[in-house]
C-alpha cells in the first residue's frame, strides 16, 4: 500500500478497493449479470412482441422502433432482447453437460491409468484438435436442427476440454501424500475419486467454465447463422443475422448490426468473467 | 532421442488421430437416424424395390463393419468414394475446392501474425500502462466477436457503403469464366499467366475475407506475443544489450523478439484448427468457393460421402500442420525431443 499524503486522510471503502483491484472481474460480472437479467425479464421490457408483425416494414431505427423493424414488420429491439434466450439456454446446458461427462471421464481415466487412460486420452486429443464448429455442424446436420440437438452437438464438442483439465489435475493430485494415505487406509476407487481426487481438481475446472460458455455462445450463434437452429419465428441472434444478411446488399444495416452487438457483449462478458476468475484464483493467463 | 527418431514417432502418432476422427464421423453419419437414399430419391412415395436397388449400389445393404473397412481401404488409397448427389469423385471435388481454402487460411494467418505480433510488442513495451490495458481489452474483444458477424460488418462498410472492395467470390463472374486455372491457387495462377490485372482483382477479392479471418485470430497472437516478450525482456542478455547502449527498438526487434518467436509460432500452429472452423463461416459469408462452402452444400444435400471426405481431409490438414510445427519446434529447441 502506498501511504496517503501527510495531512490528508483519504477514506476508501473496502468495496471500492476491491473493485479497483478486480476491474476485469467486476466488468465481467456486471456485463453478464445485465444480459442475463434483460433476457429473463424480456416480456416486461420488450416494447413489442418479438414475433407479431407491427406497422412498418424495414423501418430505419427511430423513435418508435429504436433498432428499426425487419422485413416481416417485427421490432428488432424486441427480437434482440428475446434473442438471447436460446443462445444462453443452449450455452449453459451444453457447458454443464460437457463438464459433467468430461470431468467424470477425466477423473476416471487419470486415476485408473493404464490402457483405459491411453485409449481415452488418444480419442479425446483427436477430438480436441479438431475444429469445434465443424464437428458441431456435422453432428447437428445429421441429428437435424433444433435446440436439443444443438445442445447435444455443442456438449459433445467440449467434452475433451474438461477431460484434459480433469485428467491433468488428477495426475497431479494422485501424487500427493494424503492420497497415498487414503489408499493405504483402504479407500476404494469410487470413494477416492469422490472425496480425495475430484474436490481438489474443481478449482482448475471452474476456471475454464466461463471461457467455455463464451465459446459455446459463439458456436451456437454460428450454428444458428448457418440455419441449424430453431425454425423461423423464434428470435435468436445468430438466426436473425442470417435473416438480415439477405437485406444487407440493399443497405438495411440494422437487421444484422444489433443482434451482432448483443452476441459480442455476451461473449465478451463471459470472457472477462473468465479472465477475472482466473486472476482471482492466481492463474496468470 | 535423436531428431530422426522423434520425427518418426511424431509422424506415426498423427495416424491414430486421423483414424479416430474418421471413425467418429463414420459413426455419426452411419448410426444416426435418417436414410440418405430417401433423400437422394427425393420423397417418401418411393417404391421399395428402387430403394433396395440404390442401397445396394451405394453399399448400404452391407453390414456396417464391411462398409467401414471398405471406406478405410479407400481412404488409404486416396479414394473418398463418389458423391451421392452429383456422382463425381469426392477426392477430385475436394481437390478443386481446397486451394481456395488454403489461400484464404494462410492469408488470414499472415494478417493475424501481422496485427497480433505488432500489437503484442506494443503492449509488452507499455506493460501495465494505459496502452497495455486498452490492448488487452481489444485482444479479448477479438475473440468475443463471431467471425461471421465481423465478416458481414466489413462487407457492409467497405463493400456496400464505401464501394471500395468486392463483397464476395474470388473473381468477378465474367473474369472467372474466362480464366484457365493451372494449380488451382488463384493468386499463383494469375501470376503464372502473367495477368497482373487479374492478380490485382484476386487480391481485392481476398482482402475482406482474409482480414475477417485474421482479425479473429489476432487477439490470441497478440496476447502470446506480449506474454512471451515480457518474459524475454526480463532476461540477462536483453539487459546486457540495453546496457551496452543498443537502442530500445534494436533490442526488442533483434534480440528479444527472435527468442519470443518460438511460443508464438507454436500457438499459431495450434490455432490452425480454429482457423479452419472460422474458414467455414467466412466462406459462407463471402461465397468463397472453398471446402467450407463445399461442406455446407454437402450437408444441405445430405451427401454422406462428401461430408465424410471433407472432414477426413480437414483432419489430415490439421494433423499435418501440427506435425510440421512440432518438428520445427524440435529442430529449434532440442529440449523438446527428450520426453
Amino acid at each position: 500500500m502506498v501511504d496517503a499524503p501527510r495531512g490528508s486522510r483519504v477514506v476508501v471503502s473496502p468495496l471500492t478497493l476491491w473493485i479497483g483491484r478486480r476491474r476485469v472481474l467486476v466488468a465481467g460480472i456486471v456485463l453478464v449479470g445485465l444480459i442475463v437479467l434483460l433476457t429473463l425479464v424480456a416480456p416486461l421490457i420488450a416494447p413489442y412482441s418479438p414475433t407479431m408483425p407491427g406497422a412498418d416494414r424495414l423501418a430505419a431505427p427511430g423513435a418508435a422502433h429504436w433498432f428499426g423493424t425487419d422485413q416481416l414488420r417485427r421490432d428488432v429491439l424486441s427480437r434482440v432482447i428475446y434473442g438471447g434466450r436460446i443462445p444462453l439456454e443452449v450455452a449453459f446446458t451444453s457447458t454443464l453437460l460437457s463438464l459433467l461427462v468430461g470431468a467424470a471421464l477425466g477423473w476416471t481415466s487419470g486415476y485408473a491409468g493404464g490402457t483405459l487412460d491411453r485409449v481415452l486420452s488418444l480419442v479425446m486429443d483427436a477430438l480436441y484438435s479438431f475444429p469445434a464448429l465443424i464437428l458441431a455442424i456435422t453432428i447437428v446436420a445429421m441429428l437435424g436442427p433444433g435446440v436439443v440437438n444443438m445442445v447435444a452437438a455443442i456438449a459433445i464438442v467440449y467434452i475433451p476440454t474438461y477431460f484434459r483439465v480433469a485428467r491433468g489435475q488428477t495426475l497431479k493430485v494422485r501424487e500427493e501424500a494424503y492420497v497415498e494415505a487414503a489408499q493405504a487406509l483402504g479407500a476404494r476407487t469410487p470413494r477416492m475419486l469422490r472425496f480425495h481426487i475430484a474436490p481438489n481438481t474443481l478449482t482448475a475446472i471452474m476456471a475454464i467454465v466461463s471461457f467455455n460458455i463464451a465459446d459455446a455462445i459463439l458456436t451456437e450463434a454460428g450454428l444458428a447463422f448457418l440455419g441449424f437452429g430453431l425454425p423461423p419465428p423464434t428470435p435468436d441472434w445468430g438466426f436473425d443475422i442470417q435473416n438480415g444478411q439477405a437485406f444487407l446488399q440493399s443497405g438495411y444495416w440494422w437487421l444484422i448490426t444489433f443482434p451482432g452487438i448483443a452476441i459480442v457483449l455476451t461473449s465478451l462478458g463471459f470472457n472477462l468473467l473468465g479472465e477475472g476468475v482466473g486472476e482471482a484464483l492466481g492463474h496468470q493467463t | 532421442m535423436g531428431l530422426l527418431r522423434y520425427a518418426t514417432t511424431r509422424v506415426l502418432l498423427t495416424i491414430p488421430m486421423v483414424l479416430i476422427l474418421l471413425t467418429v464421423v463414420f459413426l455419426v453419419l452411419h448410426v444416426m437416424p435418417g436414410n440418405p437414399v430417401l433423400v437422394i430419391l427425393g420423397g417418401r412415395n418411393v417404391p421399395q424395390a428402387l430403394i433396395k436397388q440404390y442401397e445396394h449400389r451405394l453399399g448400404f445393404d452391407q453390414p456396417i463393419y464391411v462398409q467401414y473397412v471398405k471406406y478405410l481401404w479407400g481412404v488409404v488409397h486416396g479414394n473418398l468414394g463418389e458423391s451421392f448427389s452429383t456422382g463425381l469423385s469426392v477426392t477430385s471435388q475436394i481437390a478443386l475446392h481446397l486451394p481456395a481454402t488454403l489461400e484464404l487460411s494462410f492469408s488470414g494467418l499472415f494478417i493475424a501474425a501481422l496485427i497480433g505480433v505488432s500489437t503484442g510488442i506494443w503492449a509488452s513495451l507499455r506493460e501495465g500502462g494505459i496502452v497495455d490495458q486498452v490492448l488487452r481489452f481489444t485482444h479479448i474483444g477479438t475473440y468475443a466477436i463471431p467471425i461471421f458477424w465481423s465478416g458481414l460488418m466489413l462487407q457492409m462498410v467497405f463493400g456496400i457503403f464505401l464501394h471500395w472492395l468486392p463483397t464476395g467470390l474470388q473473381l468477378n463472374p465474367v473474369s472467372a469464366a474466362f480464366f484457365q486455372p493451372i494449380t488451382g491457387f488463384l493468386l499463383l495462377d494469375t501470376l503464372l499467366r502473367g495477368n497482373l490485372a487479374l492478380f490485382g482483382q484476386a487480391v481485392e477479392h481476398l482482402l475482406l475475407p482474409a482480414f475477417t479471418l485474421g482479425l479473429a485470430l489476432s487477439g490470441l497472437v497478440g496476447r502470446v506475443t506480449r506474454a512471451s516478450l515480457i518474459e524475454v525482456l526480463g532476461l540477462d542478455y536483453v539487459r546486457t544489450a540495453k546496457a551496452k547502449g543498443l537502442p530500445a527498438r534494436m533490442t526488442v526487434l533483434k534480440h528479444a523478439l527472435r527468442n519470443a518467436m518460438i511460443p508464438i509460432i507454436t500457438v499459431v500452429g495450434i490455432q490452425f484448427a480454429i482457423l479452419m472452423g472460422g474458414a467455414v463461416l467466412t466462406e459462407a459469408v463471402f461465397s468463397w468457393p472453398g471446402i467450407g462452402s463445399f461442406l455446407l452444400q454437402s450437408i444441405k444435400a445430405r451427401d454422406f460421402n462428401a461430408i465424410q471426405g471433407t472432414v477426413v481431409v480437414i483432419a489430415i490438414l490439421i494433423a499435418t500442420v501440427n506435425l510440421v510445427v512440432d518438428l520445427v519446434y524440435a529442430m529449434v529447441d532440442p529440449r523438446v525431443r527428450f520426453d
